[in-house]
């Protein structure tokens, strides 16, 4: 429990600083972004003008400690700001609108990647001087140095625009209309399926890599020893004695791995055009819609650290030495 | 002055030492080798496809031919030419931000473990609260707000990506400075600078090989991802940029594969040669990883072996691992 409330005080900071770094990115930036915003944004309500007005300090007569005040306020509140390219649209709402498609994308792929990743991980470190491992992990580090958004350039041209296996982008078919039919479902796994695939690919390496050192540590034991000496079936020592106990370490750095899945996510996004968080976010680069940029900022580290605090959950779960009174 | 020389002296015996092992990997000749032909692909550039590489040469989307060996882009441009090119932006901005992340880094790292206490405490809970946030989330957003030049984004990735290295470098360097060796030196009245300089340091050069390796292949990576997004300047001519390129002229649609395929397999080509080196000198410093690769005995002399470890194990002598 102690241990949890440490855990939810660094999130506490963590959550803190991006918001400070958000706040004080425009007010640094070079240029002014709030001006040429302003001009942009047209008509807006007095109340619109207020918002904008707080989160790029444009009220300059105010100190910049009360600014910040005002700004962690309006976030407190749930208020990113008006969105630029979706004018009169809050950032809220737009945002809403995506992050259903990222949740999925990420948590299947993450999932995926997981599983498929420690399986091979542990196959690798138990059979590490036969070819098998000097074939595979290789060719796994090789595909974790593809970049994310090149290998999904790659499939779709490959899967899509030549085999034409799958859809080429979109999270779902635009001609239909989105219900809660069966034949939605599978128009949406249609979509997903290389999206998917291209995240689990490249991400399979690290977690390979990982399972696999953590593992070979866990190998020289000398209870390991012990179970071969014991006549243990192979099966079991490799599982139960082996991977039980390598699993610990790579599950601290499945918080990490998060940061970079979303990462990734969000660049696949982009090629495959699916409708989540980093297609807005490529969108909003692309048409300067400063408001969305930072309000994606913010939801996506919250989802992030999010995350990070359900592994921490999950690693008390597992190691009962983090369990203290 | 003595002491600065002689840290230096240290510095640069130390890597010799990783570098005489890391000839003998396999995975770090083929990783160094790699990273050699690229490098030179860079610096020849001038001699290998000569003229400008943003010049428009021939017509558009021209396929692969005799004349341009990768055909042209959406612009007209010579592919190969400006997949050469590229070498050095990509290589060039990932060097330096390498450089800066790694300087950065073991600064942070260093003091944390050294001094211990209330400066311990913030640096890590500050690096801890950089590594938490979203990596490529946050370059884009500041890459969004700065001018798109080369400077801007080797800043944004440097800010980025410090706090990995830091961290690495930390929990190393606190397991030396606990040796009894630094606890002697400082007893002695040793100058702070000195014992970092030359106790702790030199112990850390293979962790620092590593990390740098590790920095430039992150910087390689996310700058192409950065000027893909079209946050670069896209201007100059790097991997990135024809990628970005690639995907502003719709070359997916238009089947223009060799517009998008060669500057990825760089990439990929890239970091791969970076992670052998790094994996080799993560089995140097770590040498429970190393595969130890075993002639495996011919039929006879496996039957000889049998044979002896049967009789061996019942004179109870049994484990022979020879």
């Amino acid at each position: 429990m102690r241990y949890l409330l440490t855990r939810l005080g660094f999130y506490l900071v963590a959550i803190w600083g991006s918001l400070t770094i958000n706040f004080f990115l425009p007010r640094l930036a070079p240029g002014d972004p709030a001006a040429t915003l302003m001009q942009r944004m047209g008509q807006m309500t007095p109340a619109q003008e207020q918002s904008i007005a707080v989160i790029y300090g444009l009220n300059k007569h105010v100190p910049l400690f009360r600014q910040y005040v005002t700004y962690l306020n309006q976030l407190a509140h749930g208020d990113l700001g008006i969105s630029i390219q979706f004018f009169p649209s809050t950032v809220a709402s737009v945002i809403r609108a995506a992050i259903l498609w990222t949740l999925f994308l990420g948590g299947v792929s993450l999932l995926i990647g997981f599983v498929v990743g420690v399986s091979l991980g542990v196959l690798v470190a138990w059979r590490r001087t036969r070819p098998v491992d000097s074939i595979v992990t290789p060719s796994t580090i090789f595909l974790a140095s593809v970049p994310y958004f090149w290998l999904a350039m790659a499939v779709v041209y490959v899967f899509a625009l030549k085999l034409n296996w799958f859809p080429i982008n979109h999270s779902y078919n635009i001609d239909v209309s989105p219900s809660f039919s069966f034949s939605f479902l599978l128009d949406i796994l249609d979509h997903a399926a290389l999206p998917v695939a291209t995240i689990v690919v490249v991400s399979v390496g690290n977690w390979l890599i990982t399972m696999r050192s953590t593992m070979i540590g866990v190998l020289s034991e000398d209870y390991i020893t012990m179970a071969i000496a014991k006549g243990l079936h192979p099966l079991r020592v490799a599982l139960s004695y082996g991977a039980r106990n390598a699993l610990l370490p790579v599950t601290t750095s499945a918080g990490i791995a998060v940061g970079f899945i979303v990462g990734g996510a969000l660049l696949t996004e982009v090629v495959f055009s699916y409708a989540g968080l980093g297609y807005l976010l490529y969108t909003s680069v692309t048409s300067l819609d400063y408001p969305l940029i930072q309000g994606l900022l913010v939801i996506i580290t919250l989802g992030v650290l999010g995350a990070n605090f359900i592994v921490d959950m999950v690693y008390v779960l597992l190691d009962p030495t983090v369990r203290r009174p | 002055m003595k002491t600065l020389t002689r840290a230096f002296a240290l510095i640069y015996r130390a890597p010799r030492l990783v570098v005489a092992r890391l000839a003998v990997s396999r995975k770090a000749t083929v990783g160094a080798a790699l990273l050699f032909v690229l490098v030179m692909m860079g610096v020849l550039a001038p001699v290998i496809a000569p003229g400008n590489p943003m010049a428009v040469v021939a017509g558009q989307n021209l396929a692969p031919s005799w004349q341009h060996l990768l055909g042209t882009s959406g612009q007209g441009n010579d592919i190969f030419a400006q997949v050469i090119w590229g070498t050095r932006n990509s290589l060039g901005v990932g060097f330096v931000t390498g450089v800066l992340i790694a300087v950065v880094g073991v600064a942070v790292g260093l003091c944390a473990a050294f001094f211990g206490g209330v400066i311990d405490n913030l640096l890590t809970l500050l690096a801890n609260v950089f590594l938490v946030i979203p990596g490529i989330p946050l370059l884009i957003v500041m890459a969004a707000f700065l001018p798109r030049n080369n400077l801007s984004i080797i800043l944004v990735l440097a800010i980025a990506g410090w706090a990995t290295t830091a961290r690495i470098i930390r929990s190393q360097a606190l397991s030396i400075v606990r040796r009894d060796y630094v606890a002697a030196a400082i007893v002695i009245g040793e100058r702070r600078a000195r014992v970092i300089t030359t106790e702790v340091l030199p112990n850390l050069s293979s962790l620092i090989a590593s990390v740098f390796f590790g920095a430039i292949g992150y910087g390689i990576g996310a700058q192409a991802a950065l000027q893909f997004l079209g946050l670069g300047s896209i201007t100059t001519d790097s991997w990135g940029s024809i990628l970005f390129w690639a995907q502003n002229n719709q070359a997916l649609f238009q089947g223009c594969w060799w517009q998008f395929v060669p500057p990825g397999i760089f990439l990929a080509l890239t970091c791969a040669a970076i992670s052998m080196l790094n994996f080799a000198i993560d089995e140097i410093t770590n040498p429970r990883l190393r595969t130890v690769r075993q002639r495996r005995p011919a039929r006879r002399e496996r039957a000889a072996l049998a044979r002896a470890r049967s009789r061996s194990a019942g004179a109870g002598e049994g484990l022979d691992f020879a």
